[in-house]
């Protein structure tokens, strides 16, 4: 290759990074803004473990903290169960109001009656399951990832977003908590999520 | 070569046995009784499960002295189904799992940790909760040692280690 076609090569590849850096620029603080507020919100109807159904309007009248997991995770999901039972613990009377929510991204092996049988050594997490097009909606809605990874015996796990996803009185996204993040920064957020209107 | 290999292994074997001895004293809940020859495996624990969980994930530390390379090629317990040696990471804030497919390599000299949050061998379609306080019995297949059975300790959900252990 001749020095010169390198060079066009490096202008070329410099041109498209300041572009780049302009579009971010231009883009700013609102729509990101916007993006942030749209975390939860879509057309997703799963069933949940308390009987009611979980849709974006369960986020609303009261704080809310989602978590997506299933019930074939060895580490990641029972690990924070346990921690939001310290939380629920830690906070008393002041949670009263506070909602957790665990969503399954496996809901061809995670039925309605397992997750509740998985949940309830943890009363205060409510489960949602349902058909695999639902829960794949809600995946997308609330930004999280999980993708079916397949194992040798023909079976499968997944690999998915550990955090837990924290909502206001208002529907709206507000932070995560992350996985294995320390329980005094985690209660320090739960408070702040429920004292705030 | 094969001279210098068997004077290793021998060297080996009899420093390594009094200090085997040892950490089997100071782990004994989770110890096995391997012969002095074999992997040396310590601090075996798994958690308690959930109700209804299918899996659980078993954690120790794998020393070996034998003189040579070896490989965590696969479990069996009778509490579960299926076993596996997995790995676990996060990347990019997605926590992702893995078979090892060809097994988890146990190089010679060196102490390989089995730990919530990376390797551990993975107990699938659980046939019965692990309940804490109890112990199950599980077989490690090594390429070369061949199979070691080992007592793991079933400690609290979200138990990281045994206490005062370090973590």
């Amino acid at each position: 290759m001749s020095q010169r076609v390198m060079q066009r090569i490096v202008l070329a590849l410099g041109a498209v990074a300041v572009a780049a850096a302009i579009w971010m620029v231009m883009r700013g603080a609102g729509p990101l803004e916007q993006q942030r507020d749209s975390f939860g919100r879509g057309d997703y109807v799963l069933e949940a473990t308390d009987g009611t159904t979980f849709t974006e309007a369960s986020l609303e009248g009261h704080p809310s903290a989602v978590l997506f997991g299933f019930t074939h995770c060895p580490d990641v999901c029972p690990t924070t169960l346990s921690e939001i039972g310290v939380w629920q613990e830690e906070l008393g009377d002041t949670a009263k109001d506070l909602r957790f929510w665990f969503v399954t991204v496996d809901p061809e092996r995670d039925s309605v009656d397992q997750l509740r049988e998985y949940l309830s050594w943890t009363p205060g997490v409510t489960g949602a399951a349902g058909t695999r097009a639902e829960a794949d909606k809600a995946i997308a809605a609330f930004r999280v990832y999980a993708k079916k990874v397949p194992l040798s015996d023909g079976s499968y796990t997944m690999d998915h977003t550990p955090y837990v996803m924290l909502f206001g009185r208002n529907g709206r996204f507000v932070q995560t908590i992350a996985y294995r993040e320390e329980t005094g920064s985690a209660i320090d957020k739960l408070r702040a999520l429920i004292a705030a209107g | 070569m094969l001279k210098t290999l068997t004077l290793t292994a021998a060297l080996a074997l009899s420093f390594g046995a009094p200090l085997l001895a040892d950490d089997a004293a100071a782990t004994a809940p989770a110890s096995a009784d391997a012969p002095a020859n074999a992997l040396s495996i310590a601090d075996g624990f798994t958690r308690a499960t959930r109700p209804g969980a299918p899996v659980a994930g078993g954690f120790m530390l794998i020393t070996n002295t034998t003189g040579h390379d070896d490989r965590l090629v696969g479990a069996s317990s009778s509490v579960a189904g299926v076993m596996q040696v997995h790995e676990m990471a996060m990347e990019d804030g997605i926590m992702k799992m893995r078979e090892l497919a060809g097994g988890l390599p146990i190089p010679a000299g060196e102490a390989v940790t089995l730990k919530p949050g990376g390797y551990h061998v993975m107990f699938m379609e659980l046939k019965e909760p692990l309940v804490q306080g109890t112990k199950v019995d599980v077989t490690l297949k090594f390429e070369k040692a061949g199979e070691v059975s080992v007592p793991l300790v079933v400690l609290a959900p979200d138990a990281e280690g045994f206490p005062g252990h370090g973590g």
